[in-house]
Formats: structure tokens, C-alpha cells, sequence
């Protein structure tokens, strides 16, 4: 069997044993009532991730994220609040600005050469600050559209709630596995990751790849910011701080190596519900702190990344084993 | 012959890297329907020139014509559109990705907008059945062995040329059936009217298949000739500059037996990965070790090395019991290894020559006691010197060395060392005729200061050159052992061709 699954059947196993373990306890978690919830908490995070999941595979990283969505948010916000814009032309604008931003990003780290963690790190420290110069305060949005948004749902067997954004985050992963899978440029972006040299000199346009995948995570994130603002209803300068961190964190527990090159998008999604099942346990259980999410994801973590060294550890000795002369 | 088009021309190409002239006013044509030799040193610019005709340089100043029209190569895509295939010395591939990728990147069958895959993977399949090879094309690529690898870049290159197809050293890891099988596709290519540019450093390949050679020397044009025309000795002094005698012949001394063997090495072996075998090696000694590829050459220098731990067998030193289960543990022990895959075990092509050069002494002291600055200069200066290492200095990152630099580099680390007991894997291997001889020549003067050596090397003639004992592996085994006068180009390869004994390989 290839060895590259491995992580993404490792990552499945857990996910199920730890909701068959919440259910053990709590057999109401068992209910398309908690599973639509989770799909509705989580969608902010799920569809950044999908625009981290192709960063990472090509050897980057993006860590703007959660600023573009809290940028996303409050231009929002003041855009809809404060001039009146209709919603949909101001989430024409917002997702406009942040692919340009993303587009900029990609294009200095490619032609600058400029490590990414450098540039998005600015990209970062960029988009919170102009967050802060549009307003300080958490503005609220009060819009007969939004609430039409918020009001849509697919009423699931056993009354759980198949909310728009939860279903629009389903639609992102199928369309990012979709096009990480079966199109050209996902082939690139697995070539990028893989060797940057040897996909230039294989034909690959570098350029255009390293530009089309952050100028995507931008997109993305634009459009988590989206389905955040619709999800709190408000715009505000200090949200999603930090969103960046849970997204890769997602992303590695769903098996993608972050040396790039190695990945699937689907493996992100079962890492972002494996956070948001944590989640729902520690607010079933109603005694413990939520920090204890983050103490689980971090175990998680490591052992995800020790046991991709390991894999990766096995798989070289098994070609060593096969090759040579 | 001459009375055929020029194909693809470059005229009065220069090209600098930051004040150094790697290319000096190259004119260089292929003709439809030929096979034409690029040759020269190391360092001689080949891969340059190869470069600047793909798009990855940009020429200083020159042009490149297309069927007689002046064109701007402006990346390796648009080189790949004009219907220019390559095949580059430094070819990697991707290794995380499926053969069939490989093959196919950038030009996938779509269907529906798509990639098809299953169409992809079926003409992947087709292609490589024409290289004899049967693979399992939707498995990762790094699953094969560096010969498959280039077989597979080699089918790609060839599948993309509609005009011109380019091979920088593509049988340097090959081994003589899959070099016979890529001779007969170039002469089916060349019969198709394609013209073919072919790089190598094995002059007989040149004679065999090659139409017309075209000579580099020093980034300058040293001359052009068709094959048939001219001699061996001639090229190579074209190529030098100098007249070489190549004489590899009988240099090997008739030394008495060692009384006592320093290295002895029993019953070592490792399941699926080598049979166990003794060894044993005295100082002054230099066993050549000969067989295919794949037939567990490297496997025994790993397992020597402690690379690959043995499963059984004893290791013994000056007599002493030793254990060497890790490479850390066999360098203690006074042992040295120049692997063979430089590409991806040796170089680190962002770091100097001079870093690079001393790496491997300064591992072995420890890295408390640290070489200074002036003793890695002297240190690497002398190696520069003595295995002729072509750089503009040693503070050159290694990345931009030419790809036969490299590899003296990295010898020159080991060497460095100062081992008792040196193994070199395949150490001639895209290295030129006259760097060729100097090794050879070292090796010979290593094994007279008293240092054990162990040559792994699939060139036959060399080996017969230097070696006091021959061992020879088939099918993950050693088979047998020549020494003296028993060891000829003809023994040798009698018993790597012997039927195995026993009915299953
Ligand atoms: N990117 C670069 N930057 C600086 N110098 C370079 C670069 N690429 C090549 N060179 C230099 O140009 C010269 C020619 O190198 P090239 O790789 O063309 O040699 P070659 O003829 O292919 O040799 P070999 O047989 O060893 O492969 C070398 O001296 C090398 O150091
Ligand atoms: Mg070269």
C-alpha cells in the first residue's frame, strides 16, 4: 500500500474513535442535530483551510489568514452598516480585495524570493492594521439579507440543521479536492511542493502557480470571512486572531506534510471536524475549560508529526531496500 | 550528409555568470536527422549551452534559430512548445508524485475540463513498455531506482520532441541493456528526423551512436567534426587540450599478498538486501567490486558502512572485534564512504566549496573542535588542486559548480578525512576523460600511502586498471572473487553474465 495515505487513514481512525468515544458518553452527541452544528461552527475555519491545505502542499505557508478574515469582517461591517452597500456588492468587494492581497502576497514571494513566512508574516501584521484603521470598535450588521442568509437551512432527518454556510463549506472542499486531484494546476502545486527546481525545469509555470495559490488562500480566507461575519453578525478588529495556527493545525492532522508535496485536501476536512468534535465535547461536558481544546489539538499534533516522520523514515528505507546498484 | 538543414542554431552565444565567461561565442547546429555529441571537461560549459538553448538562461548576447528563424526562448515551457525535449544533468523529477504524473505534468489528457486519469495512466503505461519497462505508473516515482527515474525522465523528454531532443549524460546511471534499449529509440527518433543532442563522458557511447561531435573547451568552441572522421586520440586532446595518454592499462602493481588483512568483514548480510558475504581488506589493498546494477553492489557498501545494519556477520579490526551499526560509528573506526547517488547523499549545493570540502573532517573531529577558517582554506585548496576542481574560487556555493565538479567535491571530502579504509561508489561516473585518468591515478597513489580501498565501478576496463582483487555480485550475492593475473576484462564479465546457479533469480 502507498505509505502516503497512511496519515489520512491514521487521522480517519481517530476521528471516528473520538466521536464513537463522545457518544459512548454522551450518546445525545450522536444526532444530525450536533453533527449540522458542527458543520455550521466550524465552516469559517474549514474553508481557510482549504486554501492552507494547497499553501502548504506547495511548500508555503500562509499566515495571514486570520486577519484577512477579521479584515474581511470589519470592512463588512463598515461597508454595509455604515454606507449602506448591499451586502452583495460588499462581498464582491471584500473577496476582490483580499484575492488582490493574496495575489501580492504570491507575487513577492515568488519574484522577491522572499521566504513566505516572512511575507505573510507582514501580510499578517498588514491586514490587522487596517482593520484598526477602519474602526476600533465591534460594529454589528443589521441586514434583512443577512438575516435571509442566516435563515436558510436544509432541515436534516432528526432535526439537525444543514445551515448555508455549513453547506457552503462542503461545497469548498469538493470543489478544492476536485482541483487538487483533477485539474492542471493542482498537478502544479503538488510539483511545486515536491521540487521547485525540477518542476521549473519540467515545464511548470512556477510563477503562475506560486501567484494562483496565494491569491486562492486569499480568496478563501475572504470568503471564511464571509461566513464568519454572517456566522457573528458583526464586524470586529480583534476576531479570528489566531485562526491561522488552528487552519495549519487542521491541515497537518489531516496528513499533510509540511515540507509540502504530500497531502489531500480531504484529509484537512476530518482535521478541522476532529477540532470542532473536541469542541462539542468539552461544551457537552460543560465542567472543563475550552482550553482544553488546544491542549488536545496540540497532542494531536505531535503525534501526527511524529508519526509522519516515522512513515516518511519507513518509506525511505523501503526504497533504499529496492533500489541501488 | 552537410546538405541537411540546420535544425536548430545558435550562433556566437555568451553567456556570464556574475564576471565569469561560462559561455564565449558558442556557434553550435544540429541537423535534422542526426545524433550530435556535445562534449568537453568538466566545467566546459556543456549544460550551459543546454540551458541557454531551453529557456532556464537567458544568452548575454548571441541568437538561437528554429528552422532558420530567430527565436527568444523565454522559459523551459515555451523551449518544451517549440518542440524541444530535455533531459538535464540534474534531473530530480518530482519523487512525491506518480510516475504517471512525471510524465505527463503540464500536458495531461483532460476530458470535461478535468484530468483523465485513467487515460493518462494508460499512455504512461504504453510509453514506458517501449523502454521495456513495466511499472506500476500511479505509485510514487521515489518508489524507484535512480536508473528507472532517468529512464522515465529520458521517455517524458522524448515524448515532448517533436523537433529536437536533448540528453545531458542520460546514461550515467544506466546500465548496458538500458543504455542498448535508449540507443535503439535514439536511432528510431534519428530515422524520424529528429535532431538529437546527446552529452556524455563515455567516448566509446560517442563512436557508437553519434553522427557528429561538437567540442567544447573553456566555454569556447574547440571543434566539430563528424565522428567518422575523427579519431579518439584527437578528440580527446580536443577536449583537453592537451594530448592524453590513455593508458588505464596494467597499472595495477603485482603486490605480494598482505601477510595480514587490517579489515576483515564475515558473514555479513542483511535479508532482501544482500546475501552474506566475507571480506576481508588489507592496507595497500584496492578490491574492485564489479556487477550490474541492482545486483547489490551499494547494498555492500551500506552494510560496510553501517547505513544499513547487518542482520548477521562480524566486523573485525586489526584483529579487535568492532561494532558498526550506525555510518557515525564506521568513521570512529577510521572508514570513509563516497556514495553513490550525489545528487541527493552528498552535495549541499548551498554551501561553498570550501564548506563542503571540510564537512565531513570537521564531523569527525567533533563539532567542538573546530576547524578554523585558514585550515579549511589550505584544506580545500589543496584538494582544488589536486583533483583539478574547476571553480572561480572556494567560496563558491557548490550549487553552481558544474555537475562533474561536484562530484570531485565531494570525493575530496572523504579524502579529506584521511581513512584507513575508503570506500568510493561508482567514483568516475560523470567525471571526463582527463579527470578520469588523475582519479584513477590517485587511487593508485592513495593505495601505495597505505590506505584500504573498496572501488565499486561498473566501468569493467577501470576496474582491471587498479584493483588487486575483484569481487564480483550477481543477484544480491557475491559470487566470486579474481585476484593477479586472473583478472581480466574477460573474466570479469563472464562471471557477472554466468548463468545463476539454481533454478530461480
Ligand atoms: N548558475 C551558475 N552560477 C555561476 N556559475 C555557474 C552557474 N552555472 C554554471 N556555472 C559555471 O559555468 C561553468 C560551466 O558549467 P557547466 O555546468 O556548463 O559545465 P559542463 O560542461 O556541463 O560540465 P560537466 O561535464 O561537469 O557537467 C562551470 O565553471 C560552472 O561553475
Ligand atoms: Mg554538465
Amino acid at each position: 500500500m502507498n505509505t502516503r495515505v497512511l496519515p489520512l487513514y491514521a487521522t480517519l481512525l481517530i476521528c471516528i474513535i473520538a466521536y464513537a468515544a463522545c457518544v459512548f458518553q454522551f450518546p445525545a452527541m450522536f444526532s444530525t442535530r450536533v453533527a449540522g452544528n458542527l458543520l455550521t461552527d466550524n465552516a469559517f475555519l474549514g474553508i481557510a483551510a482549504v486554501g492552507m491545505t494547497f499553501v502548504i502542499l506547495s511548500g508555503g505557508i500562509d499566515l495571514s489568514v486570520g486577519s484577512v478574515i477579521a479584515f474581511t469582517g470589519v470592512l463588512l461591517a463598515v461597508l454595509i452598516t455604515r454606507y449602506g452597500v448591499h451586502p452583495l456588492i460588499a462581498f464582491a468587494i471584500a473577496l476582490l480585495i483580499t484575492t488582490v492581497f493574496g495575489a501580492g502576497m504570491g507575487a513577492i514571494i515568488h519574484y522577491l524570493e522572499v521566504p513566505a513566512f516572512i511575507v505573510t508574516l507582514a501580510g499578517m501584521f498588514l491586514a490587522r492594521g487596517l482593520c484598526f484603521v477602519m474602526t476600533t470598535d465591534s460594529i454589528p450588521i443589521d441586514h434583512e439579507f443577512y438575516a435571509m442568509l442566516q435563515g436558510l437551512f436544509y432541515r436534516l432527518p432528526g432535526g439537525g440543521r444543514l445551515t448555508f454556510i455549513g453547506l457552503l463549506m462542503m461545497v469548498v472542499f469538493i470543489i478544492g479536492i476536485v482541483m487538487a486531484h483533477f485539474s492542471k494546476f493542482g498537478s502544479y502545486v503538488y510539483a511545486v511542493g515536491g521540487n521547485r527546481t525540477s518542476a521549473e525545469l519540467m515545464g511548470v509555470p512556477v510563477a503562475r502557480t506560486t501567484i494562483g495559490i496565494y491569491a486562492m488562500s486569499g480568496f478563501l480566507s475572504g470568503l471564511a470571512g464571509i461566513v464568519f461575519s454572517l456566522y457573528t453578525s458583526a464586524g470586529y478588529s480583534l476576531a479570528a486572531v489566531g485562526v491561522e495556527l488552528d487552519t495549519i493545525a487542521a491541515v497537518v492532522i489531516g496528513g499533510t506534510l509540511l515540507t509540502g508535496g504530500v497531502g489531500y485536501v480531504a484529509g484537512t476536512f476530518i482535521g478541522v471536524i476532529i477540532q470542532g468534535i473536541i469542541q462539542t465535547y468539552i461544551v457537552f461536558d460543560g465542567t472543563l475549560s475550552s482550553w482544553w481544546t488546544k491542549i488536545v489539538v496540540g497532542v494531536l499534533l505531535f503525534s501526527f508529526i511524529a508519526l509522519q516522520r516515522i512513515l516518511v523514515f519507513l518509506s525511505l528505507k523501503r526504497t533504499t531496500a529496492t533500489s541501488g546498484g | 550528409m552537410t546538405d541537411k538543414p540546420g535544425l536548430l542554431t545558435v550562433e556566437g552565444i555568451c553567456k556570464s555568470f556574475i564576471g565569469f565567461k561560462a559561455l564565449d561565442g558558442v556557434d553550435f547546429t544540429v541537423r535534422s536527422g542526426e545524433i550530435h555529441a556535445l562534449l568537453g571537461e568538466n566545467g566546459a560549459g556543456k549544460s550551459t549551452l543546454i540551458k541557454v538553448l531551453t529557456g532556464v538562461h537567458q544568452p548575454d548576447s548571441g541568437v538561437i534559430k528554429i528552422d532558420g528563424q530567430a527565436v527568444n526562448v523565454r522559459d523551459t515551457q515555451h523551449a518544451q512548445n517549440l518542440g524541444i525535449g530535455t533531459v538535464y544533468q540534474e534531473v530530480n523529477l518530482l519523487p512525491n508524485m506518480s510516475v504517471a504524473d512525471n510524465l505527463f505534468i503540464g500536458r495531461q489528457p483532460m476530458r470535461f475540463g478535468f484530468v483523465n486519469r485513467k487515460l493518462m495512466e494508460e499512455r504512461a503505461r504504453e510509453l514506458l513498455a517501449q523502454y521495456d519497462l513495466h511499472l506500476d505508473v500511479a505509485s510514487d516515482l521515489s518508489r524507484y531506482s535512480v536508473a528507472v527515474q532517468q529512464l522515465v525522465a529520458i521517455a517524458r523528454a522524448v515524448d515532448m520532441s517533436g523537433r529536437v531532443l536533448v540528453l545531458d549524460e542520460p546514461t550515467a546511471s544506466l546500465d548496458r541493456h538500458e543504455t542498448e534499449i535508449l540507443f535503439a529509440i535514439l536511432r528510431q527518433l534519428r530515422a524520424r528526423g529528429l535532431g538529437i543532442v546527446f552529452i556524455t563522458h563515455f567516448l566509446d557511447q560517442v563512436y557508437e551512436i553519434c553522427d557528429r561531435v561538437t567540442i567544447l573547451r573553456n566555454g569556447k568552441l574547440a571543434g566539430c567534426a563528424l565522428t567518422a572522421e575523427l579519431p579518439k586520440i584527437e578528440l580527446v586532446s580536443l577536449m583537453l587540450g592537451r594530448t592524453l595518454a590513455i593508458a588505464t592499462h596494467n597499472t595495477r602493481r603485482d603486490r605480494p599478498v598482505p601477510a595480514i588483512r587490517q579489515f576483515s568483514f564475515k558473514g555479513l548480510g542483511r535479508s532482501r538486501s544482500i546475501a552474506p558475504f566475507d571480506l576481508d581488506i588489507g592496507e595497500g589493498e584496492v578490491i574492485g567490486m564489479a556487477g550490474l546494477l541492482g545486483s547489490g553492489r551499494t547494498e555492500t557498501a551500506k552494510i560496510l558502512f553501517g547505513i544499513e545494519t547487518a542482520d548477521t556477520g562480524h566486523v573485525h579490526i586489526d584483529g579487535n572485534p568492532a561494532l558498526i551499526r550506525t555510518p557515525q560509528a564506521a568513521v570512529a573506526c577510521g572508514f570513509g564512504l563516497c556514495p553513490e547517488d550525489r545528487k541527493s547523499d552528498g552535495i549541499i549545493g548551498d554551501l561553498s566549496v570550501r564548506e563542503n570540502i571540510s564537512l565531513a573532517l570537521q564531523a569527525q573531529r567533533g563539532w567542538f573542535n573546530r576547524l578554523s577558517g585558514r585550515e579549511q582554506t589550505v584544506l580545500a585548496d589543496k584538494f582544488v588542486k589536486a583533483l583539478d576542481i574547476r571553480t572561480t574560487d572556494i567560496e563558491k556555493p557548490v550549487k553552481f559548480l558544474s555537475g562533474g565538479n561536484q562530484q570531485k567535491v565531494i570525493l575530496a571530502r572523504w579524502l579529506a578525512t584521511n581513512p584507513r579504509f575508503l570506500i568510493l561508489d561508482e567514483p568516475t561516473r560523470g567525471i571526463d576523460v582527463g579527470a578520469h585518468a588523475e582519479i584513477i591515478a590517485l587511487i593508485n597513489r592513495l593505495c601505495d600511502d597505505g590506505m584500504a580501498l573498496l572501488v565499486i565501478s561498473s566501468e569493467i576496463e577501470e576496474i582491471v586498471a587498479y584493483s588487486t582483487r575483484v569481487v564480483v555480485l550477481r543477484d544480491r550475492a557475491h559470487r566470486g572473487e579474481l585476484s593477479g593475473d586472473e583478472i581480466t576484462a574477460s573474466n570479469i564479465l563472464g562471471m557477472i553474465a554466468a548463468e545463476p546457479e539454481g533454478a530461480s533469480a
